[in-house]
């Protein structure tokens, strides 16, 4: 993607329709790379896989669940998991060299996995192992990767539209790969709505051995020192979020932002440019570059609403925009807004909102 | 030691505008930067260099201007710079992008000897995609170490090279083999201050400028528009949503009748979320 930046909408081969090699149509099938988080399924892996059962069901075709790692048991009950997830089948990697994440042996092993089995489309979250791998699997199978989508879509020929931000998060873009196959992309955390399990769905296993030796293996992992808990970790997560933007105006202010979270039990963040200003640190940031967030109710006060930050915020229930611009972007996606100075209304909303909470609890 | 550095000139972002009604990028009068994350790799290199000896080359492919991001890098301490610009790169994706730098660092590697460490950005902010490094790693064989925090130590007897990498819940400690690709996470370093000297010997430096054919290209087909496999279909604005936010507007502009009024609009949206935070604060 890095140069298709600089190519104008609807240009070179965009419009072209060149039908998909011989080789390549026996691609079939709609594969999620599982990844782990403290021993447990990552959650963007069923957030993908709900959304690669919508792409499978439209293209008629099953939905894989691919499980590396190194333990036999515990990757079984993993697969167990994915099929409650949507998984119609899971192929269960097992090797002690995949105990922890490399990028060597596990190119090698998608890279043999797809060989063999062809997926036509393969899905990997944004995380830091997805985009090492992603980025390097793609490449050996001299395909197409689309990184951090928001939207995935199948169009009238099969083939997978992904839509992700571009220009730095300042238009739309949707991207096809038209003539290679899988058709790769990888979609951030939260981007997707989390699917509920359906308790008691089934699919099958499918064992797959490669030759993976650890003296083959050139980088060697020493030492893993795991992050000590991190209370920004929640932000993602929270019910209730506010957050402030460059219509805070000074550092001070986003204490505003953080008391009026307080009173609603909720979590708060900023938008990117208070990140660039080092008025909040960057694990606060909402938005493309930062924290996707799905939470009930959204505060945003003094953002304009720029794409980049849009697509963090959507999946919100209900998003509340504050801004003194009535023409800003925000309250195109906002579903209640209000023409203010995000400086007097937030303390005043802390305030009522602490009194109405306080009234009740005396009366209840 | 030979350390290679890609490097990409981009718009600054800060500056980038989309047309109100036409929703096209204005990008006339935009100022060009060198993407960011790649600084943090060009201070690892000179620092690099300043401790075991050698050379720093840039390297970066894009349109003749991109010339002013590799002078620049000239100024900060690099040794030279190499700008590969042809028309046939046009409209490259991170696949033709990665063929194409490869096969720059082959030539230069030819060149001025092998590279011991490629430091790749760690992702753009134009693209924001974080593929380049890694699909130049796969081409060219070299140890993929993305996301690098730190380099600890470095032995260039037995090539090896010791770093830690910041994992999604944590570092991993990892030791490789030379030659590796590296891209470095934000913060790692702060770029240094060019001497005087660096910036006068940038002003008068030559950059060196190969095409396609002087790089020696196996296969042009694999480059620009042709040789990438995605397509962008379209550009778009985020349409604004059907429903209109519902603007809440109130006769007394005091900021206590405005955030009662939002308040109102709020619960009887949310009522469910109105019973959860009494709940909650009734629990306390």
């Amino acid at each position: 993607m890095s140069n298709q930046t600089s190519r104008p909408a609807g240009s070179g081969r965009a419009n072209m329709k060149r039908e998909l090699p011989e080789h390549f149509r026996s691609y079939k099938h709609v594969w999620v790379f599982i990844e782990f988080e403290h021993g447990r399924i990552h959650p963007v892996s069923l957030e993908l896989l709900g959304e690669g059962r919508k792409l499978a069901d439209k293209l008629e075709v099953e939905l894989a669940a691919v499980i590396a790692g190194s333990g036999h048991d515990a990757l079984e009950e993993v697969a167990g998991t994915t099929f409650s997830y949507g998984a119609d089948l899971a192929y269960i990697i097992d090797n002690p060299v995949l105990a922890d994440y490399r990028n060597e042996p596990y190119t090698r092993v998608m890279t043999a996995l797809v060989e063999k089995y062809q997926p036509e489309i393969m899905l990997l979250g944004a995380t830091v192992l997805g985009r090492d791998l992603a980025g390097a699997v793609a490449t050996t199978l001299k395909t197409g990767l689309t990184a951090d989508c928001t939207e995935l879509a199948i169009d009238g020929e099969r083939s997978l539209a992904a839509t992700r931000p571009t220009f730095g998060g300042s238009l739309l873009c949707t991207i096809h790969t038209l003539n290679y196959r899988p058709q790769m992309a990888t979609v951030r955390p939260r981007v997707m709505a989390m699917p509920v399990a359906q308790e008691g769905r089934s699919g099958r296993i499918v064992e797959f051995t490669v030759d993976l030796k650890e003296e083959d293996i050139i980088t060697k992992v020493l030492d893993f020192l795991p992050d000590t808990a991190n209370e920004a970790a929640q932000l993602a997560f929270a019910d209730i979020v506010v957050a402030g933007g460059i219509g805070l105006r000074t550092s001070e202010n986003v204490q505003l932002v953080r008391d009026l979270a307080n009173a609603l039990g909720g979590d708060w963040g900023g938008s990117r440019p208070l990140v660039q200003k080092g008025w909040i640190p960057a694990e606060r940031q909402i938005g493309q570059t930062g924290k996707t967030i799905r939470p009930r109710l959204y505060i945003a006060a003094g953002i304009s609403g720029a794409i980049q930050h849009r697509v963090g915020v959507e999946g919100a229930d209900l998003i509340v925009a504050i801004n003194t611009d009535p023409q800003a972007p925000i309250f195109d996606f906002a579903h209640v807004g209000i023409t203010a100075d995000a400086i007097t209304l937030l303390p005043a909303l802390t305030n009522a909102f602490r009194q109405r909470l306080s009234v009740n609890r005396l009366a209840g | 030691m030979q350390i290679f550095v890609c490097i990409k000139q981009v718009p600054d972002s800060g500056q980038i505008r989309v047309h109100p009604v036409t929703n096209t990028i204005m990008r006339q009068g935009v100022p060009t930067i060198i993407n960011p994350y790649d600084l943090f790799g060009l201070e690892q290199a000179l620092r690099l260099r300043d401790r075991f000896g050698g050379e720093v080359t840039v390297m970066t492919m894009g349109p003749p201007m991109a010339v002013d991001s590799l002078r620049k890098a000239l100024t900060y301490g690099a040794d030279r710079a190499v700008l590969l610009t042809d028309r046939v790169f046009a409209g490259s994706d991170t696949l033709a992008t990665s063929y194409a730098l490869s096969n720059l660092i082959l030539k230069a590697g030819e060149t001025w000897g092998a590279p011991d460490i490629v430091f790749c950005g760690k992702q753009t902010i134009d693209g924001d995609t974080a593929q380049v490094g890694p699909g130049i790693a796969r081409r060219l064989g070299l140890s993929q170490l993305t996301y690098v925090s730190g380099i600890d130590d470095m032995d260039l007897t037995d090539r090896q090279i010791l770093v830690r990498r910041r994992g999604d819940h944590g570092v991993q400690v990892l030791r490789s083999q030379l030659p590796v690709m590296v891209t470095m996470m934000e913060g790692s370093n702060e770029i240094r201050r060019g001497t005087q000297a660096d910036a006068l010997r940038a002003a008068r430096a030559e950059v060196v400028k190969w095409n396609a054919a002087t790089v020696g290209i196996p296969d042009v087909s694999l480059c620009g528009l042709r040789g990438s496999p995605t397509v962008v279909k379209k550009v778009f604005a985020p349409t604004a949503r059907e429903e209109k936010a519902e603007m809440v507007a109130t006769t007394d502009q005091s900021p206590v009748a405005m955030a009662d009024a939002l308040i109102n609009q709020i619960f009887t949206r949310q009522p469910a979320l109105q019973d959860d935070l009494l709940r909650q604060a009734a629990g306390h």
